[in-house]
């Protein structure tokens, strides 16, 4: 494989990426058993008609308005700007509906599914936080949510598993593989494949075949090009670094896409470093991972030398997944972003900190950001950090408990 | 061995007058020990025999073959283990290699086209390899004579069907989830989806339809070269059963 490096970052810049066949360099695409490319086709036609149609973007931007409550806050964060030395902003996207970045996403594909005639609404979902934010658009929309979800999440989760049912969505527990969100994810293909023409797979994160790494992007750039004007209005100019956490990554590329042409903005994003760096202990996919194909698109993944998947290790069940989105891919190799891990441990101690001093409860997921952000201004005192709050921390209290944290 | 032998293997199966069988096995399963045999087994019984390379997350198959699958790589197969083996087992039928593709893209494609010509394997059937994806693997293979068989779909447009009935090398694999009750005969939709992918395919059309009995073959067979048997069995082979009994009865006319 030939590897992008930094001169290929103008053409993502100038929003040439992905090209005509999904690509970004020689990561993404489209790797669909043929049940479905007519399908994928249709949903490429449908979400490009609709994304370029003013009425819908209006449509769509009241929704965001009213009932996402967006805008999100730019909150500055005085205490752990002092206790870290640096000038630090939090991108609320904790404050969203649903709490979490997720409803972006969710609503504006449930959009597209209803205004292409859809009906049945198949999602995955790891921590729940997808799901959740599924099932809310399919009912506020009026469809049909059918939402898989691993077992091992489904008990971790539980919070989220009974709101997912308040919204009137049906959760079924995936018992096979590693029983977690790459199971559930298996699982929703399968679901597709046998029913490609009747179902809409409502994709939670910028993985999967072509167009969702795109369709998942555009839906989450919100986040930094709000981001992106709040900080030029509130903190005097750009950040130095944006850093955000990164499972498939669609948070992350929701904040960084829209800095990329910002030379002198460092992007940073966290992996879930789990209990260590062998295989089977963590789910740091670019940290640690190879190129390869999973899901439907070409990226890097957590595999041994015979091409078979590793199960993964993360406290956050919304950050265990074995592979990530092609454009962070790219990204990585070219450079222009930089990957880093932060420990179970490491994330849950700056969870408390963030807690303790701003009164925020960042997701588990989220924390690992913190934690992130906390060691790189560390190491490059006195700057301006941005961090993506992708999601509040209210569904994690169980596990907080069980990890002798807040019990 | 080359993609023709499927094409010859089928065009004139060892069951004069009936249609071809193609039988897919999961590699290593349920044992490590008995597959040599297995494969030869089921080789002398049938027209062309895939290969399954176990992969951890397979996405396009039912509980019956993700089951076998994860089974067979607690047992340790790989490509390796499969391309080894091959070279020391003699066959009576064509052999191809049904897999997901990144087994083999970690395998390295040069690599595996070199290793498949040495050891006689045919072809290959990748489940998420679509044709735009496939140039890439193609070159590869066919300056060593093996051949990509595609799948076709009853989704799939027939102008399209044709485009990859041209690019399929050794047959052309017709896929459909719909069901084939006792009723006897075919639904009009899939008889004439198949009769449409015979006029457009310069290769022989195999047909997998979740075939489990004689009664499903003969319905399908005026439709038909040959038919793909999957699922029904690997339950056989798990259950410990004499595959050549199952499958000779398959193709028994009542």
């Amino acid at each position: 494989m030939k590897l992008p490096g930094p001169n290929d970052v103008a053409a993502l810049a100038a929003g040439q990426l992905p090209d005509a066949r999904g690509r970004f360099g020689p990561f993404g695409g489209r790797y669909i058993p043929e049940t479905l490319v007519a399908a994928i086709e249709r949903l490429e036609a449908g979400a490009r008609a609709a994304l370029a149609d003013p009425s819908f973007q209006a449509e769509l931007g009241a929704e965001l308005r009213s009932w996402v409550g967006r805008p999100t806050p730019l909150s500055h964060a005085p205490r752990l700007s002092e206790a870290w030395g640096a000038d630090v902003w939090l991108k609320r996207e904790d404050l969203a509906h649903t709490g979490a970045h997720k409803i972006n996403n969710a609503l504006g594909q449930a959009m597209i599914a209803k205004r292409m005639g859809a009906t049945r609404i198949v999602a995955e979902t790891g921590a729940g936080q997808h799901g959740v934010a599924s099932a809310a658009a399919c009912a506020r929309l009026g469809l049909h949510c059918i939402v898989y979800m691993g077992a091992v999440d489904v008990e971790r989760q539980a919070p989220n598993v009974r709101r997912m049912k308040l919204f009137g969505a049906e959760v079924i527990p995936v018992t096979g593989g590693d029983a977690t969100l790459r199971a559930a994810i298996d699982e929703a293909l399968r679901d597709w494949v046998s029913d490609p023409a009747g179902t809409f797979y409502l994709l939670g994160s910028a993985v999967g075949p072509h167009p969702y790494p795109w369709l998942v992007r555009e839906l989450q750039a919100v986040i930094g090009l709000e981001a992106r004007g709040q900080m030029l209005e509130m903190a005097g100019g750009l950040p130095d670094v944006a850093i955000a956490c990164v499972g498939g990554g669609s948070n992350a590329i929701g904040l960084f896409h829209p800095f990329v042409g910002d030379e002198s903005v460092e992007l940073l994003g966290i992996e879930a470093g789990g209990s260590g760096n062998g295989l089977g202990e963590h789910a740091a996919t670019l940290a640690y991972g190879t190129p390869g194909v999973l899901h439907g698109t070409m990226s890097y993944l957590i595999q041994n030398t015979d091409g078979q998947v590793i199960e993964t290790h993360s406290v956050s069940a919304g950050l265990d997944y074995p592979g990530v989105g092609p454009e962070h891919a790219f990204l990585h190799a070219t450079g222009r972003a930089t990957y880093l891990a932060a420990t179970d441990a490491e994330a849950l101690d700056a969870l408390q900190e963030v807690c303790r001093l701003e009164g925020i409860l960042p997701a588990i997921e989220t924390a690992h950001a913190f934690h992130g952000a906390r060691r790189w201004a560390a190491e490059n005192p006195g700057k301006r950090i941005l961090i993506g709050c992708s999601g509040r921390g209210d569904k994690d209290l169980d596990i907080l408990a069980k990890q002798g944290v807040a019990s | 061995m080359t993609a023709q032998s499927m094409t010859d293997a089928i065009r004139s199966p060892k069951r004069a007058g009936r249609p071809a069988l193609v039988s897919y096995i999961t590699a290593g399963y349920p044992t490590l020990d008995g597959f040599a045999a297995q494969l030869q087994a089921v080789c002398d019984v049938s027209d062309v025999v895939e290969v399954g390379i176990p992969f951890s997350d397979p996405m396009a198959d039912g509980p019956t073959i993700q089951l076998s699958s994860q089974k067979a790589l607690e047992n340790g197969v790989s490509v390796k283990w499969v391309l080894d083996l091959l070279e020391k087992t003699e066959r009576s039928a064509p052999v191809l290699l049904f897999g997901y593709l990144n087994p083999l893209l970690a395998f390295g494609f040069e690599a595996l086209a070199k290793r498949c010509a040495e050891v006689g394997v045919s072809g290959f059937i990748i489940p998420d390899l679509p044709f735009e994806e496939s140039d890439e693997f193609r070159a590869a293979i066919e300056p060593h004579g093996l051949g990509l068989v595609q799948l076709v779909t009853p989704v799939t447009p027939i102008e399209r069907a044709a485009t990859l009935a041209h690019a399929s090398g050794g047959f052309l694999y017709a896929v459909t989830r719909t069901g084939i009750t006792g009723s006897g005969t075919l639904p009009d939709s899939l008889a004439g989806y198949l009769a449409a992918l015979r006029e457009a395919s310069p290769v022989p059309v195999c047909a997998g339809f979740g075939i489990r009995t004689a009664e499903t073959v003969q319905v399908i067979e005026p439709h038909a070269d040959g038919v793909v048997v999957g699922s029904a069995l690997i339950e056989v082979l798990g259950r410990g059963d004499d595959p050549q009994v199952f499958l000779n009865g398959l193709m028994e006319t009542s």
